[in-house]
């Protein structure tokens, strides 16, 4: 009996108990969230367009925040840094495309999803051999981003909200609102959206699916680095940071591999609930069930609905 | 020429069905098999047996449980390292419990325990298919990683929270603790492995591989021929299971001697499921070289330089292997999407027509 | 395949034997291996130390001409804080006679320590590795001086009890968060805790930080924030310290009252910025440059262009720590060859060298290291020492010494580790007895 209280009431006197706590989890389960959703845009952005299941989004993502860090440490000042960030997810981009993606065009996926393991490895060896393997600061007021804390006292206690985390939250709306504008609404966009529904079509009608492959890594490289940012401005820029984009994954089979509304709405879920799950359910069991909470959540949803949240329906055919 | 099989006879469906049904290839597997069990034994240093061969061979075998699973059945795992673990966790807990018992009889029976845990966790298979499915083993990957550092129990409450394995010795001989030599070792895991890749391949050869396969190229298509798909998949992540539980167990037992919940991370989840696609999708005979491609490539990279004479700073080492390894995975598939495997077939056809090719 | 088999054996053949073959060259020098990780989650914490401890080697042979004449050959090999890499390494090496290992690993040192006694190789795990390795009758062959995890729990304990004006009595009713690396480091000082918080009546709350989840504690220290701990302790390693410090400088947490064990560099804790005033670690060595034996290492190998270390990494905490674990390396071997008379000692001579390690501030001096760190004595009983050790605080741009030298609290630590490397003893059946010889009459 004392069990089933501990897990069915006892949590919800607590967030009764004491609401500024349960605002501040909320907090940085949403602020998890985003970051979780935006290394999750990456892979849906690479995937509908060329149907690469990319898991060098992780390392992406650490690789464009370490060359902005390295270039920084070496001297160079933060906003060249950041251009030049910028133009080295476009080369990269483009390597991709030329070395990788067109010699594998037609392959099974899960050939293209190993090409993109090789990838992953590759540039976990290039990022340290050019930029170190210790773990390195992000130029936080170089880069204009905000510093300190906005506190509010509300609810009977204390709800602080970290300006760097704002920021994230802003940027990353003003980032997925930007690219539905991109897609909806120019000419690149509708021809990427033509890519995404099918391939052979898109071909038929002159457009290029070398260029369009292009344009999505780079815009998945951007997003990488802004998430880059923001991660590293809350720890550090190190390579421990790849395991944490494998978060990323659960928050995919939640919101679906082929929906950008899904990526955010999943990455919102996932952040909320691992973090409301182990503040008020992992003391129970020893705490550390972060690791695997997100995991099982997913999971436990895909035995109802096997596609996602907004997953295209899977429609079996013999 | 070397390869052409005119005027080999085959007299009888057992003869047709045999799984090396050309006399080169018997001999090929003979010569292997004799320079495994002599020639390295005999000739090579303490570093090749310790360093190369028993982590080799105990890879090749977890990748073997893999290919079962994604090669033959389509169903993509990136778990297998936890049930690595919970083979070894229970090989442990087995052996510590009842200390008396034949080590090798504690190994076996740890694969079956995996194999119940692997059934558990491969049940939402029959909802899930593809990527997702790959993801939601993640979740086996994770939970079972958290309960080997949580559950006190598991590791016996050492305050080191590693499992520490006891010397065990069969007939006379020590194979498990410092006191077995690289030698006994390399022989136990050699017979393990030898006798389960044979298990492995009658297996695949026969009904339930077919039915396997049928369910890799098609499930809805297999299941309409009356094969039925829950037993199905559910004895491929049993089987899968039990290699992997088994080559977690002698990973622990055998190669490292003390294992911390980390030795079982995604990273090795992720290398074998390396070694199962660049070795080759439905195959045994890949499922070897991937795991030698994979394991040994590194250490002829971090070897080469001091072999070489260069001077060069042990990290520098590090971060070349792995950029040379990412590019050779890259290379390779681009070379051959289907894996070393067929560029062994293609290479055989190769020398079946040399010098004349067609 | 029997071409592909037979040129992949003969290539993999040629390297072993030209691997093995090269040190047969030097033979009248001590080779000392050292396993090193500048790659992998942990690299940040690991590549000072490895830096430290190369040049301090090096050091020696560009100055000295080695230990007593001979010259030390020093290899480093990568495990990247892999337990499987470290063995390979450690294989790889083997060949060679090495004359001790030092693992950088709890779980390498884990896997090492049933091979040293067959393999007559010490190993010198520094205030890392197995606790109960401490007890000499039982771990003849592993040392791992100057402090066992739990020596440093009990000094953190009395420091915080001296914090609140007494002896440990002053716990009584105190909560105390334990922060730390869920894997076996992290683990090990739980049963010490328990004992303790049983002895003196003060209550534990645990933060367990998943090595994964190293760079995401943000619900760890919303508990922390819940708990209201009196003070926070943190045994921590690699990314979880500077994320951990930058947490509770986000939660407000009073940084004058967050302590940690050894391990945390000034970068972990300037990447908080001024929040992290006031930052507390344990420590038992100098984290400045200012000795003549760091001056002897700008002279002798910084200055000649041979370290890896940039300028401004020699002098400070991890450096320090690694030229000290190398101090330890090098008397142990001078040790040794005072016992036997020989130049060139091996593995054997190594471990009755460590056995008759005895570092007093005498000879501290003759090494440039005179107030550098404390004297350390080991015997055949006892591989430890278990040195007082001080508190450091953390003043915005280096670590400042703030306190007297605190004592371990033995008759609590002792116990604990007799019971432990007993158990250890008995659960492996084929456990050797203690045979080797003692040179030290006690």
């Amino acid at each position: 009996m004392h069990i089933l209280y501990l897990i069915f009431v006892d949590p919800f006197v607590q967030m009764a108990g004491a609401p500024d706590l349960l605002v501040q989890t909320l907090w940085e389960g949403l602020v998890g969230g985003v970051l979780y959703a935006l290394i999750a845009l990456g892979f849906v952005l690479i995937f509908k367009a060329s149907g690469v299941f990319n898991f060098a989004q992780g390392i992406m993502m650490v690789f464009a925040a370490l060359t902005l860090v390295g270039l920084y440490e070496k001297g160079v000042p933060a906003w060249l840094a950041l251009i030049l960030a910028i133009g080295i997810m476009y080369l990269l981009a483009l390597a991709v495309e030329r070395v990788v993606l067109r010699p594998l065009v037609n392959q099974p996926d899960i050939m293209l999803f190993m090409a993109t393991f090789g990838l992953t490895y590759l540039l976990i060896g290039l990022g340290e051999f050019v930029f170190g393997g210790n773990p390195k600061e992000m130029p936080v007021a170089a880069l204009g981003l905000p510093k300190g804390s906005l506190d509010f006292k509300i609810l009977g206690g204390l709800v602080s909200l970290q300006k760097i985390d704002i920021a994230a939250a802003v940027i990353a709306s003003a980032m997925v609102a930007g690219l539905a504008l991109f897609f909806q609404h120019t000419r690149i966009g509708r021809a990427l959206r033509a890519v995404a529904d099918d391939h052979q079509a898109a071909l038929s009608v002159g457009i290029s699916l070398n260029q369009i492959w292009v344009i999505v890594w780079f815009t998945a490289g951007i997003v990488a680095l802004a998430t880059g940012i923001m991660w590293g401005a809350r720890s550090d820029v190190s390579f421990a940071l790849q395991v944490i984009s494998l978060k990323a994954l659960p928050v995919l089979i939640l919101g679906g591999f082929t929906s950008v509304p899904g990526a955010i709405v999943g990455g919102l879920i996932i952040g909320i609930g691992e973090k409301l799950g182990e503040f008020y359910w992992g003391p129970l069991v020893g705490g550390g069930i972060e690791s695997w909470l997100a995991y099982v959540l997913a999971l436990a949803f895909l035995l109802f609905k096997p596609e996602g949240l907004f997953g295209e329906k899977i429609i079996e055919r013999i | 020429m070397f390869y052409r099989e005119v005027g080999q006879f085959k007299t009888s469906y057992a003869a047709d069905q045999a799984i090396f049904p050309i006399r080169q290839d018997r001999i090929g597997l003979a010569l292997i098999l004799l320079v495994a069990f002599v020639a390295i034994p005999l000739l090579g240093g303490e570093f090749l047996i310790a360093s190369v061969m028993i982590p080799f061979l105990i890879l090749a075998l977890a990748a073997i449980g893999l290919n079962i699973l994604i090669g033959y059945t389509g169903l993509i795992s990136l778990g297998t390292a936890a049930f690595m673990g919970v083979g070894a966790y229970a090989c442990y807990k087995l052996s510590t419990l009842f200390p008396q018992v034949n080590i090798l009889v504690w190994i076996l029976t740890s694969g079956f325990i995996a194999c119940a845990v692997g059934v558990v966790f491969g049940l939402p298979s029959l909802r899930i298919k593809g990527f997702y499915l790959a993801i939601a083993t993640l979740a086996a990957q994770f939970f079972l990683q958290w309960c080997f550092g949580r559950v006190g129990w598991l590791y016996n409450y050492n305050p080191s929270g590693a499992i520490e394995v006891p010397g065990h010795s069969l007939f006379g001989v020590a194979v498990t603790g410092p006191s077995a030599t690289p030698v006994t070792r390399y022989y136990v895991v050699l017979c393990i492995v030898v006798a389960m890749t044979w298990i492995a391949s009658n297996l695949v050869h026969g009904r339930i591989g077919r039915n396997w396969m049928a369910v890799r190229d098609m499930d809805i298509a297999a299941q309409l021929m009356g094969i039925r798909l829950l037993p199905a998949k559910l004895l491929a992540f049993a089987v899968s299971s039990f290699y992997a539980g088994v080559a977690g167990a002698l990973m622990v037992f055998i190669w490292l001697g003390a294992a911390e919940p980390e030795a079982f991370n995604i990273n090795l989840s992720f290398l074998l499921l390396f070694m199962v696609i660049i070795g080759g999708l439905g195959s045994l005979l890949g499922s070897f070289f991937g795991a030698a491609l994979i394991h040994i490539l590194p250490i002829i990279v971090r070897a080469a330089p001091n072999a070489l004479g260069l001077s060069v700073g042990s990290a520098t080492v590090e971060h070349l292997t792995y950029v040379i390894t990412g590019a050779l995975i890259i290379f390779f598939l681009i070379v051959e999407p289907h894996g070393l495997a067929r560029l062994w077939q293609i290479g055989k056809q190769k020398l079946r027509a040399w010098p004349f090719p067609y | 395949m029997r071409t592909l088999n037979k040129a992949a054996l003969a290539l993999i053949a040629t390297t072993a034997l030209t691997a093995s073959a090269l040190p047969a060259a030097a033979e009248d020098s001590i080779f000392v291996p050292l396993f090193t990780y500048r790659t992998g989650p942990f690299a940040g914490s690991g590549i000072s130390i490895a830096d430290g401890m190369h040049d301090y080697l090096s050091m020696l042979n560009e100055r000295d001409g080695g230990i007593g004449g001979v010259k030390i050959a020093v290899e480093e090999c990568e495990t990247g804080y892999d337990t499987k890499k470290g063995l390979e390494c450690y294989e790889a090496v083997k060949p060679k006679h090495p004359v001790m290992v030092n693992p950088w690993s709890t779980g390498i040192t884990l896997s090492l320590i049933p091979k040293a006694s067959v393999d007559k190789t010490p190993i010198l795990s520094m205030a890392y590795g197995l606790s109960a390795s401490a007890m000499g009758d039982i771990f003849p062959w592993v040392f791992n001086p100057p402090d066992t995890y739990w020596d440093g729990m009990s000094m953190i304990l009395k420091y915080i009890a001296a914090q609140e004006g007494g002896g440990m009595e002053k716990l009584k009713g105190k909560k105390i968060g334990y922060i730390y690396l869920d894997a076996g480091f992290g683990k090990e000082p739980l049963p010490f805790l328990e004992q303790l918080q049983k002895d003196y009546g003060f209550e534990t709350k645990l933060y367990p930080v998943a090595p994964a989840e190293m760079q995401n504690q943000a619900a760890q220290w919303l508990n922390v924030r819940r708990d209201r701990p009196d003070y926070m302790v943190m045994y921590g390693w690699g990314a979880l310290q500077p994320t951990a410090i930058k947490e509770a400088v986000k939660i407000n947490y009073p940084m004058e009252k967050f302590l940690s064990i050894w391990w945390p560099s000034e970068e972990d804790a300037k990447g908080a910025g001024e929040g992290a005033t006031g930052f507390k670690t344990l420590n038992w060595h100098a984290a400045t440059a200012n000795f003549p034996v760091i001056a002897d290492i700008q002279k002798h190998v910084a200055d000649k262009g041979k370290s890896q270390a940039p300028k401004a990494e020699i002098g400070t905490v991890l450096y320090n720590r690694g030229v000290y674990n190398s101090m330890l390396i090098a008397e142990a071997i001078r040790t040794a060859q005072k016992i036997t008379g020989k130049k060139v000692v091996d593995g054997e001579d190594v471990r009755r060298g460590l056995e008759g390690l005895n570092v007093d501030a005498a000879r501290l001096k003759e090494l440039g290291m005179d107030g550098f760190a404390g004297p350390i004595k080991l015997t055949c009983a006892d591989h430890n020492g278990h040195r007082p050790t001080f508190i450091q605080r953390f003043d915005g741009t280096k670590y400042v010494k703030v306190s007297d030298w605190i004592e371990p609290l033995n008759d609590k630590v002792e116990p604990l580790l007799q019971a432990d490397a007993k158990a250890y003893a008995e659960k492996n059946p084929s456990w050797p007895k203690r045979t080797e010889a003692c040179d030290s009459k006690p």
